[in-house]
């Protein structure tokens, strides 16, 4: 990258400190506008905790975090959401009591006034529908609108979760291992739809399978105790010793 | 209704309301007014306990408070008409406009909180309220409460009364069932699932819930205007805390998170205080015994046990036709 684009989010020095454990301590970390980055690292690495600090659910201790050249870094998450971060969770985070549509509805219409409508009409638009249907075929959920959601299998789940995310139209979109406890049949699904995105929609993408994220992403970030270890193109992360060392020793037998 | 919870073919509950209605119009010929006194009371508490599961049921936040904003309106309603000579429909939107406002301020004091933390909150709210109205006697009249004229002219005959007390409990559930079933209920359903993922999605979750709790006070407070009506006194164990627990428990036992439960709640209970403790004095050993026995065989109370019922029946005709 010679000429590098304007970044869509910016972190300075982020730390974020529990007790005596810095979880995260992350000097600088930049994503350009359209790319598509993965954060990688062995667990407890401070993947999910970095995503928190992006998207509002943790505050960090210290440092700065900018998206689009705004400071968010004490923005509520979901003042964060109504610029544009949207995110999927490692642990399903949906609404169990509800069914598959009433989810997208929810997904669909939280940037939008009418979740204020308190004597409206509950249904669907067309234009609600076009994109709730869009978003339930691409991941193989079009026949299941009406399930509600805790009678469906941990696989079916997971691409409901994959599904708000694509029915809101982000500018910068975390999945946090969304592949994660699925089958291989099911990864693919996974990784189709992360290739599907417009190129306008930047995405961030932590992921154990390396296999999955590294062909998905033009960037790699390597995290370790916290810190970025190694920041590279996705073949240089395949050779980094650091990389292998941390991370990919376990899994050196099918590599 | 939305997609979730169409459980029943149109025609159901096209039935059920003609049959309702009947019921409710019948009534008035064939019971005698002590009766019909009862059907008011239970068609006037209905409308509390429907207050109390928007936010218990469909907010997943349980309030132990909505005694004191009841009681609240029924001071207001009566204290209007004595002090301020007030006609009584004034008085009546003064009522719910005291008790829309008082849940207002115990709004932004709770809804940043949430689970046990809030029932302990809303409770201390509502001791202040009873503490209020027992100490500041002068306004209150103190224990000895307040007395009214409220039913002067054609209120006096029950049959009238029964007929406004229904007609505005008959509106207080269309409104109610409206509001859940609305973008801005599935919201609060969105937010009793899950607070983080609402937050994740864009909704402001503290805003939401203020909303309810205010929405969820304005009829509070319309039960309590009615109720003034329909007592022509009050005093401070009206907005005590065996009120608003009273009001949950019918919110409960009728089915939590199904409006029309509260309905079936407020008649059993309202029924077995008054017939049970015809024949004993012990009547609240059995009142007990019966809401253990409902905890214990239909935690999700009598209306959502039935509604259970029948979606697992037309679930096993779908598998096995």
């Amino acid at each position: 990258m010679s000429n590098p684009p304007k970044p869509l989010l910016d972190l300075t020095a982020v730390v974020m400190q529990f007790g005596a454990l810095r979880a995260v301590d992350v000097a600088a970390m930049s994503i350009a506008i359209g790319e598509r980055r993965a954060v990688i690292g062995p667990n407890g690495a401070g993947k999910t905790t970095l995503f928190n600090t992006i998207t509002g659910v943790l505050r960090p201790t210290s440092g700065r975090i900018a998206f689009d050249g705004h400071d968010i870094t004490r923005q509520l998450p979901h003042r964060r959401a109504k610029l544009g971060i949207a995110r999927t969770f490692q642990i399903t985070n949906l609404f169990p009591t509800l069914s598959v549509m009433d989810n997208m509805k929810l997904a669909l219409r939280g940037l939008k006034p009418r979740k204020f409508s308190m004597f409206g009409d509950g249904a669907l638009t067309a234009e609600e529908r076009s994109i709730a249907e869009h978003a339930l075929g691409m991941t193989r959920l079009g026949e299941r609108q009406s399930a509600i959601v805790r009678d469906m299998s941990y696989g079916e789940q997971r691409q409901l979760e994959l599904a708000m995310a694509l029915s809101s139209t982000p500018r910068l979109l975390l999945f946090d291992e969304p592949a994660a406890g699925l089958s291989p049949a099911e990864r693919t699904i996974v990784a189709e739809i992360v290739r599907s995105l417009p190129r306008d929609i930047t995405v961030v993408l932590i992921e154990h399978d390396m296999d999955l994220a590294l062909g998905l992403v033009d960037y790699v970030t390597c995290m370790y105790e916290g810190r970025v270890l190694v920041e590279a193109s996705p073949a240089e992360i395949r050779s980094n010793a650091t990389v292998q060392d941390v991370y990919l020793g376990k899994a050196r037998h099918h590599a | 209704m939305t997609d979730g919870e169409r459980r029943h073919p149109a025609w159901v509950s096209w039935a059920s309301s003609v049959g309702v209605l009947a019921v409710l119009a019948t009534l008035p010929f064939v019971l005698k007014s002590y009766h019909l006194g009862i059907a008011t009371q239970i068609l006037i508490f209905a409308i509390l306990a429907m207050s109390i599961d928007v936010l218990a049921g469909f907010s997943g936040r349980t309030p132990l408070c909505h005694g004191a904003i009841f009681g609240t309106a029924t001071y207001f309603v009566i204290y209007s008409v004595n002090i301020w000579d007030l006609p009584l429909p004034a008085a009546l939107l003064v009522g719910v406009a005291a008790a829309t406002v008082l849940s207002a301020v115990f709004a932004i004091l709770a809804v940043r909180v949430s689970g046990v933390y809030f029932l302990l909150l809303t409770l201390a709210l509502g001791l202040v309220v009873w503490g209020v109205c027992l100490r500041w006697s002068q306004v209150t009249g103190g224990e000895n409460g307040l007395r009214g004229d409220l039913r002067r002219g054609a209120l006096a005959d029950i049959k009238v009364f029964y007929a406004i007390a229904a007609a505005t409990s008959l509106f207080a559930y269309i409104a109610m069932r409206r509001f859940v079933n609305s973008p801005f209920g599935l919201t609060l359903r969105g937010i009793r699932d899950s607070e983080s993922r609402m937050a994740s999605l864009g909704y402001n979750v503290t805003l939401h819930v203020f909303l309810a709790f205010v929405v969820s006070g304005f009829f509070a407070g319309l039960a309590g205007s009615i109720y003034a009506v329909f007592n022509n006194y009050v005093s401070p164990s009206a907005v005590a805390l065996p009120q608003s627990v009273q009001g949950l428990l019918m919110a409960i036992v009728g089915g939590i998170g199904t409006l029309v439960g509260s309905y079936v709640g407020a008649a059993l209970i309202i029924m077995l205080e008054l017939f049970v403790s015809a024949f004993t004095e012990r009547w609240q050993i059995v009142l007990g015994s019966v809401f253990v026995a409902i905890m214990l065989f239909a935690p999700e109370g009598i209306v959502g046990k039935i509604n259970q019922l029948t979606r697992r029946h037309s679930q096993s005709k779908n598998t096995n036709p």
